[in-house]
């Protein structure tokens, strides 16, 4: 089995966040970028999958930003067999621009298996994994919290809301957006990181971003304003317990 | 006589001859009495010599069962857990290696002071736990704090260009090294908790300005330092450590300066043993002895009417020898009287923080009844002390949340040297 990991570099919170001159987007100028969490966790379960049937992994990530390189070697390091840079430089990219260029980059590898975050933390309507599938004609489930290897395709538990879940089998090739994987993403020893670095096994492809496709358009950014309406709660503990108590009593759920 | 014959000594086994005369001592019959080899290893000792074969392991297979060092391994005190049962538990067939005993070691090197055989956890704990973190076996807690510490260069996972916000507002001047451009009498290594946790800002704070009525000529290096590394190696971490030392080398080196002050032990012990290994060779002096030298010129005027009991650092005292220092100033204060606890200097208690234990409570919890820092407070009251100075800051947001946890909220509160000091001279305070 060949599974294709699609990574995303996302804005790392950890530095406060700017917006731009003509606030339509955070000041790209002075971010930093870190491996969008649901991606780390779909490359956790294909390196599960790997784990059980030997699958080959391949990890994917479109050069938006200067820490893709690290993150394509902490992925090398934690199993990965190959990883691939596509572009260099591309800037911010919607979900449908990326969407394309995985797609046609993925179009001649023919995995069996397309695994990328369900969302992330800079594309929260969670897209990319669907119009990677619209474009490759592949069926795709989103919200996937484990998956298990079965005959003639996989198995797949699917999330919905209020703690109940589906499980589906899948045909193959198909697409996963991966919410959560069965365990929490191991850690690499940074040498071993170091050590990927060192041999460079990097593979890199030009690529051009796509024209921006009629679609959706940022007209403003902003930060949220603090609004109005908050009651605060003074004294300690038991007071501010009773407190809470007489406040849903009066709005009739207690 | 009649011979009293042990059902499991087979006679003809027994080795014992007539007449033995040994450097002119008669040691004939009974007294040159030997057995010939019986079974003493009924155990698979695979996982023994997985330990004893790494760098740095050897030692482990030294240990002939004394327990000395239970008797003042800081964990023992609170758990099951102990440095010669560890051994023995290794010897029945433990594997150490995927064990969440191997996470309870603070590295403090109590037993090494007292074991008979030298046997050196100091150097066994981060050679096993290299071996399981290169594997991927690390608590997940720690395994947080290690990716935090490679990101962001500071265990907290704070901005590292906000590494010097701490001196915002303040009345004196801290300055950036980077924006002197000479060079200085002392560049401060912050650390890490002194910069970002608001305790350890409290007492870099006083600190700053301490050092500014003595009229030092400091700097600090602001968003170019990194985290010292040190409880990374005894972590097991030796790639991350060996990532921050080659980083803070390279900047060090950058600059010319006569002392390196440290505000933490761990960083301290980093200096003085790690980083000459790799081409860095500071003169480096804790902030406690910089200050004891000093005592004359502090200006302590004013009264601190406490009683005041010191907890040993383990990277400052035990690992570096240094005990004097902070009780010089502590007896220095004006009106302050300073009561020991039972185990001080030599066989200070561990709080808990070294050899990554900082970044274990979680693990420690599940393993023992009671956190080291809890232990460790509950003896500082004891003492019937208002106030328990520290010299590391790793301990005053360990301790602080002990006192709490021990339910002694009001009556024993945590400050820094720096902060008692600060009130000693009349400075202000935030």
């Amino acid at each position: 089995m060949k599974i294709a990991v699609l990574l995303r570099p996302v804005p790392d919170p950890v530095e406060e966040l700017e917006l731009s001159d003509d606030g339509t987007d955070l000041d790209r100028d002075f971010l930093g970028y870190v491996l969008n969490e649901f991606d780390d966790h779909a490359l956790e379960e294909a390196l599960l999958l790997k784990d059980e049937t030997g699958a080959e992994v391949s990890v994917w990530a479109l050069g938006t930003a200067d820490e893709v390189d690290q993150i394509l070697y902490t992925a090398l390091a934690k199993g990965a067999d190959r990883a691939c840079k596509l572009g260099d430089d591309l800037g911010a990219l919607d979900s449908r621009a990326q969407a394309t260029l995985f797609a046609d980059a993925l179009g001649d590898e023919a995995p069996d298996l397309i695994l990328t975050g369900v969302q992330a933390a800079d594309e929260l309507v969670g897209q990319v994994a669907v119009l990677v599938a619209s474009a490759l004609d592949l069926p795709h489930v989103e919200v996937v919290v484990g998956t298990e290897p079965v005959d003639g395709g996989i198995r797949v538990t699917k999330e919905f809301w209020g703690g109940i879940t589906g499980d589906y089998q899948v045909a193959l090739p198909a697409v996963l957006g991966i919410q959560a994987a069965r365990e929490a993403p191991r850690y690499v020893a940074v040498s071993r990181v170091r050590q990927a670095q060192q041999e460079g096994n990097l593979e890199e492809r030009d690529v051009t971003a796509p024209e921006p496709a009629p679609g959706v358009k940022v007209v403003e950014m902003r930060i949220p304003e603090a609004g109005e309406g908050a009651e605060m709660i003074e004294g300690d503990e038991a007071a501010a317990a009773d407190a809470i108590v007489e406040i849903l009593r009066r709005a009739g759920v207690a | 006589m009649t011979q009293r014959v042990n059902p499991k000594v087979e006679p003809e086994r027994v080795i014992e001859l007539e007449e033995v005369v040994l450097e002119g001592m008669d040691i004939s019959g009974h007294w040159n009495r030997m057995f010939e080899q019986r079974v003493i290893w009924d155990y698979d000792v695979d996982a023994m010599d997985r330990i004893i074969d790494l760098d740095g392991g050897e030692s482990f297979g030294w240990c002939y069962q004394c327990a000395q060092c239970v008797a003042v391994c800081p964990v023992d005190h609170v758990g099951s857990y102990g440095p010669r049962k560890l051994v023995r538990w290794v010897q029945t067939g433990m594997d150490l290696f995927t064990s969440p005993e191997l996470w309870l070691c603070t590295t403090c090197a109590n037993c090494l002071r007292v074991c008979p055989k030298e046997v050196n956890l100091m150097e066994v704990m981060p050679a096993v736990r290299k071996e399981a973190v290169m594997a991927g076996h690390v608590p997940a807690e720690l395994q947080d704090v290690f990716e935090k510490t490679a990101r962001y260069g500071n265990p907290l996972g704070k901005n590292p260009k906000r590494r010097h916000a701490w001196t915002k507002g303040l009345e004196v001047e801290v300055p950036l090294i980077s924006d002197l451009g000479r060079k200085v009498e002392v560049l401060w290594w912050v650390s890490d908790y002194p910069a970002y946790h608001p305790r350890g800002i409290d007492a870099s704070r006083a600190l700053a300005r301490v050092l500014h009525r003595l009229g030092v000529d400091f700097a600090i290096l602001g968003p170019e330092e990194r985290h010292d590394g040190d409880s990374m190696l005894r972590a097991g971490e030796e790639g991350l450590f060996e990532m921050l030392a080659e980083h803070n080398i390279e900047v060090l080196n950058r600059y010319e300066f006569d002392v390196l002050l440290t505000t933490d032990p761990h960083a301290y012990n980093a200096f003085l043993h790690e980083y000459p290994k790799r081409g860095g060779t500071y003169n480096v002096v804790h902030y406690s002895r910089f200050l004891a030298d000093r005592i004359d010129e502090l200006g302590l005027t004013e009264e601190i009417s406490q009683k005041i009991t010191f907890h040993d650092p383990c990277y400052l005292g035990r690992h570096n020898g240094e005990y004097d220092a902070p009780r010089e100033l502590i007896s220095a204060l004006p009106g302050a009287e300073l009561v020991e606890m039972w185990r001080i200097r030599e066989n200070g208690y561990c709080c808990g923080g070294g050899g990554g234990g900082m970044w274990l409570d979680g693990h420690a919890a599940d393993h023992q009844r009671m956190r080291l820092s809890e232990k460790r407070v509950l003896e500082a009251v004891e003492t019937g002390a208002d106030t328990l100075c520290v010299v590391c800051p790793y301990e005053v947001s360990r301790f602080e949340d002990a006192v709490k946890s021990t339910n002694n909220d009001g009556r024993l509160q945590v400050l820094d040297i720096a902060e008692l000091l600060a009130q000693a001279m009349g400075l202000p305070t935030d």
